[in-house]
């Protein structure tokens, strides 16, 4: 009987809650983006870019949040590197 | 002094024609003079929505460059009193819209009227931006779809942050939602985000929810604004949102599931 219950369930995915927490999230992300100072994009550019001339990075190796606690901005700053290391 | 009121949506296809058409309308209906401004240079429609397309000869850009006075371009409206219309300009030419000239039209428009309707076009260059600038509060149509509801994000922020009001310092610009092509039963199914979903997500005041309705193409197609449609369901729900713009507290009328089966009735609550 549950097996018959899940499979209906299964078969009909509620999309909706799909929808909510994909935009959810994007949103998120956007307006995090937006509250920020203009030149975030090209300071994220750039970084790449010098991290690029020692070690070999893909585009989302730098990744930037912007946070406010009262008065006072903090970002933070992410920056992964490669597995591999060369010593 | 007239409040300016943006229509706006970032999406295409939402509903902002047609919400401009029925808000100025049922504005006007309820006595404040009313000026309803396509904003949409290059695709002019808010006239064919209004049905007074034939009596379009000067437009908004006409008046900005001088080439007729204000009073010249505008239509009044043959049905309702205390409503008129400027029609977009058809010219390609993207600006065609000067700041100057916007600021200068809306100033004269705002000593004969109440309310300004701005009518803003897609998308978020010039002629959306100009009909975002000015205003004192915002209306973003909205359809329960992921698209959507991620544009009118997008138009919130610049809302909040490239209007007049943002720039002067002053209280922002009031937004609210109007929901559009609502189906409770899509909404009852969990195929489709809810009115609750929707301004979880968004975070502003709910003015109103429009269920999908035949009743807005058949008007569209008569040149009719759909809120002088009494009997319809898209009709009555703009009458609410406008009843709601204007303070009124109305309850929501289309966000349940119309008919019942007989298994609803004998088992629903």
């Amino acid at each position: 009987m549950m097996s018959l219950l899940s499979y209906f369930r299964s078969q009909r995915k509620n999309t909706a809650r799909v929808a909510k927490e994909r935009l959810q999230i994007l949103v998120a992300r956007e307006r995090s983006q937006r509250d920020g100072p203009d030149y975030l994009p090209a300071l994220q550019e750039e970084l790449l870019q010098v991290i690029r001339k020692y070690v070999e990075v893909d585009n989302e190796a730098v990744q930037m949040h912007l946070d406010k606690d009262g008065d006072c901005e903090i970002l933070e700053l992410n920056i992964t590197l490669p597995d591999q290391r060369h010593s | 002094m007239a409040r300016i009121v943006v229509i706006t949506s970032g999406k295409g296809g939402v509903g902002k024609t047609t919400t401009s058409a029925a808000l100025a309308t049922g504005l006007a209906k309820a006595g404040h003079r009313t000026a309803v401004v396509d904003f949409d240079v290059g695709l002019r429609n808010l006239d064919l929505v209004m049905g007074c397309e034939r009596r379009v000869v000067y437009d908004f850009v006409n008046v900005i460059n001088q080439e007729a006075t204000l009073n010249q371009a505008l239509i009044k409206d043959k049905r309702v009193p205390g409503l008129c219309i400027l029609a977009a300009s058809q010219t390609r030419d993207k600006d065609a819209l000067t700041d100057d000239g916007v600021a200068r039209v809306l100033k004269e428009l705002s000593e004969d009227n109440d309310f300004i309707v701005c009518d803003s076009p897609a998308g978020i260059e010039r002629g959306a931006l100009m009909a975002m600038y000015h205003a004192d509060e915002a209306i973003v149509v909205t359809n329960p779809e992921v698209s959507s509801v991620r544009d009118s994000d997008r138009v919130l922020g610049i809302l909040s942050s490239k209007s007049r009001r943002a720039e002067e310092g002053r209280e922002p610009i009031r937004e609210r939602l109007l929901l559009t092509r609502y189906a409770a039963e899509r909404v009852a199914q969990g195929d489709m985000l809810s009115v609750e979903d929707v301004q979880e997500i968004l975070g502003i005041e709910l003015l109103g929810v429009v269920p999908e309705s035949k009743a807005v193409l058949n008007a569209s197609n008569a040149g009719i604004p759909v809120i002088l449609e009494e009997d319809t369901d898209a009709g009555q729900a703009y009458q609410d949102a406008v009843a709601r713009f204007l303070g009124e507290e109305r309850p929501y009328r289309f966000l349940d599931v119309q008919k019942k089966g007989l298994f609803g009735r004998l088992f629903g609550s």
